[in-house]
């Protein structure tokens, strides 16, 4: 600390009071930038957007009578709203669930000796670094009815082409493609951190005991890395509620296809407020997704207490089943 | 602290598992087979091949896309195709916005969540636990869906346009204080700061001198992370930026849609690629912090 010498001899009192007050105040003053910024910047828009939702919005007359709760009735009264929930949760099904299964096969793959362990995790990240509009520029020309390699393949086995942005089931397919590629890799190293975390000598007695490798994977593997699953279903959720730029890339000229048959809640959100310039209905539409993705959230957390608890028993009860089992 | 090694080396404790893993001793049940490895290389396919075949595509002729069976090699027109990307959009300019809005967010972010991680960590004051609950809430709350309100004090500001209105909302982060926090709390001794009272050090000097050199690699976990969040944000950047300012990411959906209902595939292609070079460059280098630091915990998702 070479700042001390430097310090003059002032009056001691002084000193110690200023030393006081530093000690006393640093605190606040080193935890205030965060709170002062993202109070403004992130509570106080969220919270602002309910009294915007309110009112009536012209796109030419901007904030017009207040209506209570109109915007949220013409919402939930609109077809179109549900249309994309609807396609919101396919989507979102459809990339967390094979995502899940892929990433914890692909973890338990890389959870052993392998060779070059580093080449192969650096392999299977390389997605993530690829950001969402140029995964979807890319998958938009891969999922295409006419043209590229997924439609030269079916016309070299001599199959009809898959309607893919016309199609709503198979846009869904292929926006969700965009958000597993992006992801699995990612995820299975979330899962590998855990799997890697389990000690080696309960595999070793359960080996020892005869149980094959499919058997350990899904007895000792799977419920131990279950709150890490839980984990990153609850994150996934969090972001694939609020899916945007794939399908608003998917077909660049609409909002979610010609149909809207991959518009999603935000697509929706973004509609209403961007051409339309109805700030009421799109912010009615973000405190409706913000409560949806709360609840979820509180859903999620109350399974995986009620699951971590009962696991916890259970996996300490085979645990020492299996060490009594080695000892005898 | 003053290895080079030190990010790697300590970043997989980074987080609060449940402690140290030991080395794994390699026995019999956990030597991979011919299985494995087949399984693996089809995941690798799979990961590199859209990468691969926009290669293919961006730098062969526009109509090439009709190929049956589909074009696999790369053809000699990426150089000229990245000329048509650049003269279709200015894609220079988005390169330097982005590396701009990215860079003052990352160094925004890192310093004050370092600030108040460290706070958190290792200063006692009244209300902290009850201030850290609450730093700790905010990591759920969802704030893209405050973007109405904020676009509405960007324009009234007369801000839309500007690389300001996408740098601000992004100079603090819930995650940041979070992660600072969990670090720090620790890998600097009590002890340490006390000393460092002891010897007369201000308070400013302590996190100076002590805080902050420990803090260094956490540092560069959460730079890295918060650096690719903000060159790949995509919704926030468009609402603000406009045609005449772009990030990459705006400009690259403008390239997408500048063909209508024909697009030049191959030139659309070499600018996807381009504009995934940047953070490719990034990955090679700094590839394995990024792994140790997902696998410590590091990332929300």
């Amino acid at each position: 600390m070479t700042t001390l010498a430097e310090r003059p001899a002032a009056g001691l009192t002084f000193r110690q009071k200023l030393s006081r007050f530093d000690f006393k105040a640093s605190p606040y003053l080193y935890v205030s930038p965060f709170f002062i910024l993202f109070g403004l910047l992130g509570l106080f828009p969220i919270a602002y957007t309910m009294n915007v939702s309110l009112y009536e919005w012209n796109l030419l007359k901007g904030q017009g009578d207040f209506v209570g709760a109109g915007n949220y009735i013409s919402v939930l009264t609109d077809p179109f709203f549900w249309n994309a929930v609807g396609n919101t949760f396919s989507i979102f099904l459809l990339s967390t669930i094979p995502q899940l299964i892929a990433a914890t096969v692909l973890a338990a793959l890389l959870d052993q000796a392998i060779r070059a362990s580093t080449f192969w995790r650096m392999s299977i990240l390389l997605p993530y670094i690829v950001a969402p509009v140029a995964v979807a520029v890319i998958f938009t020309q891969i999922f295409s009815q006419f043209n590229g390699p997924i439609t030269g393949v079916l016309q070299l086995l001599g199959m009809d082409p898959i309607r893919w942005g016309f199609d709503p089931f198979a846009s869904h397919i292929a926006i969700a493609s965009m958000v597993n590629w992006r992801w699995t890799g990612y995820n299975a190293l979330i899962l590998l951190a855990a799997m890697q975390s389990i000690p080696r000598d309960i595999y070793e007695s359960a080996a020892l005991d005869g149980a094959g490798k499919i058997r350990r994977f899904f007895s000792i593997t799977i419920p131990m890395i279950r709150p890490t699953m839980i984990f990153v279903v609850i994150t996934s959720t969090i972001g694939g509620l609020q899916i945007f730029a794939e399908p608003k890339l998917y077909d660049g000229q609409s909002n979610g296809g010609a149909n809207r048959q991959f518009q999603t809640i935000v697509l929706y959100l973004y509609e209403m407020a961007f051409p339309r310039r109805d700030f009421g209905r799109a912010a009615a539409t973000a405190w409706i997704l913000f409560v949806i993705i709360i609840l979820i959230g509180l859903i999620n957390f109350a399974i995986s207490r009620s699951i971590a608890s009962q696991d916890a028993g259970r996996t300490r009860a085979r645990v020492a089943r299996t060490m009594k089992g080695v000892r005898s | 602290m003053t290895t080079t090694t030190e990010a790697r080396s300590i970043a997989p404790s980074l987080i609060v598992t449940d402690g140290s893993t030991p080395r794994r001793a390699r026995r019999s049940y956990d030597r991979p087979g011919f299985l494995t490895y087949a399984l693996l290389t089809a995941f690798f396919v799979g990961a590199v091949f859209p990468l691969w075949w926009s290669f293919v595509i961006g730098s062969r002729q526009a109509s090439d896309i009709n190929l049956v069976p589909p074009a696999v090699v790369p053809g000699p027109n990426f150089i000229a195709n990245a000329i048509k990307v650049f003269e279709t959009v200015d894609f220079a300019k988005a390169l330097v916005n982005s590396v701009i809005i990215s860079g003052a967010i990352t160094l925004s972010v890192v310093f004050f969540s370092t600030l108040a991680g460290y706070a958190f960590a290792k200063l006692r004051f009244r209300g902290r636990s009850g201030l850290m609950v609450a730093v700790v809430a905010t990591m759920a709350v969802p704030t893209q869906l405050g973007i109405i309100p904020l676009f509405m004090i960007m324009s009234e500001l007369k801000w839309t346009g500007t690389l300001g209105a996408v740098i601000v909302p992004g100079l603090v982060t819930a995650f940041g204080v979070f992660f600072m926090r969990q670090y720090l709390v620790d890998v600097i001794p009590d002890e340490l700061i006390e000393a460092a009272r002891v010897d007369g050090a201000s308070m400013w000097g302590t996190f100076w001198h002590v805080a902050l050199p420990a803090a260094r690699p956490a540092m560069a976990v959460l730079g890295l992370f918060t650096f690719m969040a903000a060159w790949t944000d995509f919704l926030w950047p468009l609402l603000v930026l406009g045609p005449n300012n772009p990030s990459v990411q705006t400009a690259l959906a403008a390239l997408n849609a500048s063909g209508g209902h024909t697009p030049d595939h191959s030139m659309v292609l070499a600018g996807a690629l381009i504009s995934v070079i940047p953070l490719l460059i990034l990955f090679v280098v700094t590839g394995k912090q990024l792994i140790s630091g997902i696998m410590s915990g590091a990332v929300k998702g």
